[in-house]
């Protein structure tokens, strides 16, 4: 992996590169949209969805209330079966842990399954430092890993590429990962998966250690829970004497039973399935089948901070579905790469400002990545509000407040370079609540309208070089109601003008001999 | 019935005719509509920005404006939202940082009164029909707040189609965002312009004279981003079709048959 997520710059720059891309732009739009309509099918299958959806939410939420309860019964089940639980804090932890026990098994090569949690803390990178090359073997992330990129979607890593660029990633770098590509590969679907197949089939079969994360894990029994669709994953946990799986400790789950509710959620809601093609469950280890030697790493990396959050906690229910990338408009045009983390979309712009602290510019722009137009709130499997933890990011942003940052509840400051919007909230809000001053700016305005710009100067100007600038008409909607009732308790009891005022003779629009509002440009259609 | 008209911030400095419309249409259907003048904005910019606590004096003001009325009706999907949705969230963050429950109790006593026009006309005076002439093609932008927060769902489509005149086409990709959001359109203008120029695309292919939706924010991004192409489609208020009469548009009705369907 060449790239890092550290050192992005912060959204909008990202987002206005991405827009221009319009080879970027057409895969992501007839990927995103193609994935959307068959969702909304697969949903609405389903006449118990909301049910399923309030009951995923109330399940994930009522583990979160006793986390620590169920992370501890679940490391006692894994220990009881066989496994080994180990603890990280962070990233820095968490890397360590795993290249220490690779080290151990005296191997330098792992096999991979699809893994956010490795993705976020960089375990390939950390891995190849210590002189360990790690293969990714889902599809897409093979395609990622071979084009020295890094993924921009959470179920479709590649999505930002179309076939024909995987095929010449596929031509240029298979060779210098093992089995190289075959000769005259074509773009094909079938092609491409055959290629992909017959290069990943060699590291299955000889690799001695496999790295995973996992969907779920059910405290009762200490089962982790991988659902996938290639096979691939499969492959992974089962051929290698090895298994270490890093997980986030949010994906535990009190109970088989509760299980059932986002294996229904889960496939619907990502590839629009009914069911998706494997469910892989491992607990512990069994002598002479599969791997003898089982490691859990449990990773919180700023999990435990955000879970301090009331309103923010509720990311934690996230079962990275993807269904709220493939709605959102914002994801569609700035392509996932602009939120700078393996989490981008909607979900990501609540979550690494979470897990990381609003840290930097990247962070700290994140929240205001959304028009907050609420279709990623409505697909989402497990009802999380993220227009909700968007606008609570923001002020944290604007305002800071308290926050808890490893662990320790500390007062988070107003970010730096929202000077001049605060004065300026500040003014606008005083002008609101002094209707006279109001008034009087809004009058001042109507007389001047005509010198106005229909460009705008300042923070208007990027507003200004798409679209026009409204006039401002000669007259407000507050002076025409004093000049033609003159009163705020309805008509007709004007001391001013409001003799004209009666329903017979008003002058509403649609009309096109309104006395005031002529000069107004909207409203004719003509 | 008591119903005061909240006319919003926008409506008020940039789109008086919109106002002026809501007027005319309720007191057409019998309606005494009453403007409070204290009232003022609702604070969603303020609040949607990150300054929560900006918005809590206009909260108040709110609650003292209409403290009298039954109903308060807005021509502004966006503005019901928030008062609907985010009023209480803002009293209960309020409470929970120890200043007490009177803003608790303004959200209380303001959500149950707040209707969108469209909303109001349908669900309380129960008019679908309300007798507008409008003779144009129109095509119909359901805003996000309208979608989602209110669930306004097809009401103001059923009142558009009870329009005489009016033949209403149909929008592709009608319920994705224009890309306005507030402050969204400054603080992110490269995404917010695809997104417009993506929705003018649309409207455009739908071939209608205009374009119509229950909140002039969104508008006013749609409008600039068509007027800016010089294309030829009107961004127009629902609240401005549904008040237009035969009697008032009489002229029109005669010179414009090209675009009349009856
Ligand atoms: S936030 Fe919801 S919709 Fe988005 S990935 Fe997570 S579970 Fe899926």
């Amino acid at each position: 992996m060449s790239g890092t997520y550290l050192g992005m710059p912060a959204f909008p720059r990202a987002a206005a590169t991405a827009t221009r891309d319009t080879r970027l732009r057409a895969n992501l739009t007839h990927a995103t949209h193609t994935i959307r309509d068959k969702r909304a099918k697969a949903v609405a299958e389903l006449d118990d969805w909301a049910q399923l959806r309030a009951a995923g939410a109330a399940v994930k939420d009522r583990t979160l209330r006793r986390l620590d309860h169920y992370l501890e019964q679940l490391e006692a089940a894994v220990t009881a079966a066989g496994g080994q639980v180990h603890w990280a804090l962070d990233a820095d932890e968490a890397n360590r842990i795993v290249t220490r026990l690779v080290r151990e098994t005296g191997e330098s090569e792992v096999v991979k399954v699809k893994s956010m949690a490795t993705q976020e803390i960089g375990l390939n990178e950390a891995l190849a430092g210590a002189g360990i090359r790690a293969y990714e073997t889902d599809l897409a992330e093979l395609i990622v890993q071979l084009g020295h990129d890094l993924p921009s979607h959470i179920l479709v890593p590649a999505i930002h590429r179309n076939r024909s660029e995987i095929r010449d990633i596929f031509r240029r770098e298979m060779a210098s990962w093992g089995r190289p590509a075959p000769e005259g590969l074509g773009d094909s679907p079938a092609e491409l998966a055959e290629a992909a197949r017959l290069h990943l089939r060699e590291k299955f079969l000889s690799a001695k250690v496999g790295i995973s994360g996992a969907n779920f894990m059910v405290a009762e029994t200490g089962t982790l829970v991988v659902v996938e669709s290639e096979g691939n994953g499969r492959m992974c946990l089962t051929l290698p004497e090895t298994l270490i799986s890093v997980v986030g400790i949010e994906k535990v789950v009190p109970s088989w039973q509760d299980l059932e509710i986002f294996l229904q959620l889960l496939p619907r809601s990502s590839t629009a399935e009914r069911m998706n093609p494997y469910t892989s469950t491992w607990t512990g280890t069994t002598d002479g089948d599969g791997p003898q030697t089982f490691h859990l790493v449990l990773l919180d990396n700023g999990r435990t901070d955000t879970l301090a959050d009331t309103v923010g906690r509720q990311a934690l229910r996230c079962i990275r579905c993807s269904a709220c990338l493939n709605v959102c408009p914002v994801y569609e045009r700035a392509g996932g790469h602009a939120y700078g983390s393996p989490y981008p979309g909607p979900i990501g712009a609540i979550l690494t400002p979470q897990l990381r602290g609003l840290a930097g510019p990247l962070e700290e722009s994140l929240p205001y990545a959304s028009s907050l137009c609420g279709a990623c709130y409505e697909v989402c499997p497990v009802a999380i509000d993220i227009p909700e933890v968007l606008v609570h990011l923001r002020e944290r942003v604007v305002q800071g407040g308290p926050v808890t940052l490893g662990g320790t509840r500390t007062v988070l400051q107003p970010a730096k370079g929202h000077a001049a919007e605060r004065a300026a909230m500040r003014a606008v809000g005083w002008a609101f609540d002094h209707p006279g001053a109001l008034r009087a700016g809004m009058r001042l305005a109507a007389r001047t309208r005509r010198l106005h710009p229909r460009r705008l100067p300042g923070p208007g100007r990027a507003w200004s070089r798409t679209r026009d600038v409204p006039e401002v008409p000669a007259e407000s909607f507050r002076d025409w109601w004093q000049r033609t009732r003159g009163t705020s308790s309805g008509r007709g009891t004007s001391s001013e003008s409001g003799t004209s005022s009666g329903p017979g003779t008003s002058s509403g629009p649609g009309t096109t001999s309104g006395p005031d509002t002529s000069s107004e440009r909207r409203g004719d259609v003509k | 019935m008591r119903v005061a008209l909240f006319v919003t911030c926008i409506n008020d400095m940039l789109h008086p005719r919109t106002g002026q419309a809501v007027v005319a249409l309720l007191e057409r259907l019998g309606v005494e509509v009453g403007f409070p003048a204290e009232q003022s904005c609702c604070g969603q910019p303020q609040f949607n920005t990150g300054y929560r606590q900006a918005a809590e004096p206009l909260m108040r003001r709110f609650d003292r404006a209409f403290k009298d009325y039954e109903y308060v009706v807005t021509p502004s999907g966006s503005c019901a939202a928030m008062v609907r949705d985010n009023y209480p969230r803002i009293g209960a963050k309020a409470a929970a940082e120890g200043r007490g429950r009177g803003l608790v109790d303004a959200a209380a006593f303001a959500v149950p009164k707040m209707y969108e026009l469209t909303e109001f006309l349908v669900d309380v005076l129960k008019v679908e029909d309300v007798g507008a002439y409008f003779p144009h093609t129109v095509t119909y932008h359901p805003t996000c707040h309208g979608l989602r927060v209110l669930g306004l769902g097809d009401r103001p489509r059923r009142l558009l189609e009870h329009v005489e005149g009016l033949e209403l086409r149909e929008l592709p990709g009608a319920e994705e965002c224009c890309g306005f959001g507030g402050t969204f359109a400054v603080k992110n203008p490269a995404v917010s312009a695809a997104m417009g120029a993506d929705k003018v695309r649309h409207i455009l292919a739908s071939g209608a004279e205009a374009v119509c939706a229950v909140d002039n924010s969104c508008l006013l991004h749609i409008g600039g981003t068509l007027s800016r192409r010089g294309a030829p489609v009107r961004p127009v208020h629902i609240a401005e079709i549904l008040a237009s009469t035969g009697g008032t548009a009489g002229t029109a009705r005669n010179a414009r048959t090209e675009g009349s369907v009856r």
